[in-house]
């Protein structure tokens, strides 16, 4: 899940200046698990930029805000409603999504901050980097990628105390939770070799994945 | 040749000591200390922004160390540059006749003192060992490019010549007190082979528990030359301050005691330096031991800022090069 955090409303009014017609897309997947963009949320910024003298003229929340073809038919509403913004509640590519789709200003009211898990309801862990050459399999399930805060590969560096981090002592040590997981699962061998740099050629950013079989 | 090489290679007790680059760009001062290093030590490790915090770079002080006659020995983090900019600061440094390194992972930019700073992580310790090592095989750099045009053979594309290649006596660092330790030694090991000869530790105050984790690295085939870390102690706080925030640091509390009554001493005697002395005493009565009873192939001293008294240290614990 991609994991979101709500901007500061001042960021958001300073982004909506002197707009007066506003629409806002919220996103039911995502962003509703993060209370930053689901039915609630986006009936409170609409109450709020009520109360600032806007007008919200239109509201949707879109099954999934990364979903090019699903947005274009949430935004239908919005497009003859003459907005002098729309208000992107979701993550960074959500807003991108609808601003694709919409001839107006988009603005985030969201910051997008990882891909993770709610470890519980409320409490959200980062726990993938994205590499595009996944290690799991031989690091006991365990990223080392975004869980190391130096993404190290071939085991910790010196820097852990009691098992925790050196540059945060609230999290664990990515690599005494894998030693830990593997040594539980008889897998500690596949901490004798040295994992192949996988090099950075094939994560050069922006990238695109085609299975249509054309255009 | 690398002069720490050449010592290891004689059979001899390996003696290097540490040097950061200064906070700006007057270096008068490790200037002083490394003259009076000269002929004491097989060489001086010039550290790459250790704690991250923001110095001149390793190879600015190690060229100015060459040029003055001493052997420095150049360390490189992963933690500011690519592998491109690892590998181009190598070219250069061995350009200057610097041909020994220590390859570090690199502490991370939130502990330092620019936290804003990107970290980059392009390659941990055993991969800037083993993009060296596989330039050394191959003549080639970390893309594959051969270093000088001239001396690959048209027909097959082999480097037919390696005379533009450098060779560097590469080494590497581990942390002895370290729970758990079979993933020290694993690393170590990984490190031994992608290509680190020799390992300096972390500073050691427990011959005891240093003998433990050599019988671990013994028991795990790995052959390299390990120069235990010797950190000189100045005060009773700094060992606490150490003890409770560096990670691998446990000093003991008998030594801590000693500094203590050093410094009530000085206090009732009105002489001011006595706990920086005792830090002196015990440093080189741990590097008399180590040597006298052989545990292993040399030592590291890492004076932090005090490198002035390392001959003094050295003196006392009766070592010459």
């Amino acid at each position: 899940m991609i994991i979101t955090q709500k901007k500061p409303i001042d960021e958001v009014m300073a982004m909506v200046g002197d707009a007066k017609r506003i629409g806002i897309v919220g996103c039911s997947s995502c962003a509703t698990a993060c209370a930053t963009g689901g039915q609630k949320e986006v009936a409170e910024l609409a109450a709020y930029l009520e109360s600032q003298g806007k007008t919200v003229v239109v509201t949707a929340v879109a099954e999934y805000c990364c979903m090019n073809l699903g947005v274009r038919g949430t935004l239908k509403p919005f497009q003859d409603k003459q907005l002098d913004c729309v208000i992107g509640m979701s993550c960074g590519d959500g807003v991108q999504v609808v601003a694709n789709n919409i001839n107006v200003p988009v603005y985030p009211s969201n910051n997008t901050m990882f891909l993770g898990e709610a470890k519980k309801l409320g409490l959200f862990e980062e726990a993938c980097h994205l590499c595009g050459n996944c290690v799991l399999g031989t690091t006991g399930g365990i990223c080392p990628i975004s869980r190391c805060a130096k993404s190290l590969v071939n085991g910790p560096c010196g820097g852990a105390k009691n098992g925790k981090c050196e540059v945060n002592p609230e999290n664990d040590c990515a690599w005494i939770l894998i030693y830990n997981r593997l040594k539980d699962t008889n897998q500690l061998e596949k901490l004798s070799v040295r994992r192949e740099d996988k090099g950075y050629a094939d994560v050069s950013y922006p990238r695109t994945i085609n299975i249509r079989g054309k255009k | 040749m690398s002069q720490l090489k050449e010592a290891f290679d004689l059979g001899k007790f390996g003696v290097t000591a540490e040097m950061a680059p200064p906070k700006g760009y007057d270096f008068s001062h490790q200037l002083a200390d490394a003259e009076l290093l000269k002929g004491k030590v097989h060489g001086i490790n010039v550290t790459d922004m250790q704690s991250a915090s923001l110095k001149a770079t390793s190879l600015g002080l190690c060229i100015k160390l060459k040029q003055m006659g001493c052997e420095p020995i150049i360390q490189m983090t992963g933690r500011d540059r690519s592998r491109m900019a690892i590998m181009g600061e190598m070219l250069s440094a061995y350009s200057f006749g610097i041909d020994t390194m220590l390859a570090l992972t690199g502490d991370h930019p939130t502990v330092g003192d620019c936290q804003n700073s990107k970290p980059v992580y392009d390659l941990d310790s055993v991969g800037i060992l083993h993009m060296l090592s596989t330039m050394e095989l191959t003549g080639r750099d970390c893309g594959g490019n051969p270093l000088a045009e001239n001396t690959v053979d048209k027909e097959t594309g082999e480097i037919t010549d390696k005379s533009a290649t450098p060779k560097f006596y590469k080494g590497a660092c581990v942390t002895p007190v370290y729970e758990p330790m079979f993933l020290q030694i694993n690393k170590l090991r990984q490190k031994v082979e992608a290509g680190a000869e020799y390992i300096q530790t972390q500073g050691i105050f427990d011959l005891e528990y240093f003998k433990r984790f050599l019988d671990e690295v013994d028991k795990a085939g790995i052959k390299t030359h390990i120069m235990a870390g010797i950190i000189p102690l100045k005060a009773a706080g700094m060992a606490k301050y150490m003890n409770e925030n560096v990670p691998g640091i446990a000093v003991p509390q008998h030594m801590i005691d000693r500094l203590a009554a050093a410094a009530a001493e000085g206090k009732e005697k009105g002489i001011k330096g006595l706990p920086m002395q005792m830090g002196i005493e015990m440093a080189a009565e741990m590097i008399a031991e180590i040597k006298a009873q052989n545990l292993c192939d040399g030592v590291h001293i890492m004076a932090i800022g005090a490198e002035k008294n390392v001959p003094t240290i050295l003196d006392k614990a009766g070592i010459t090069i």
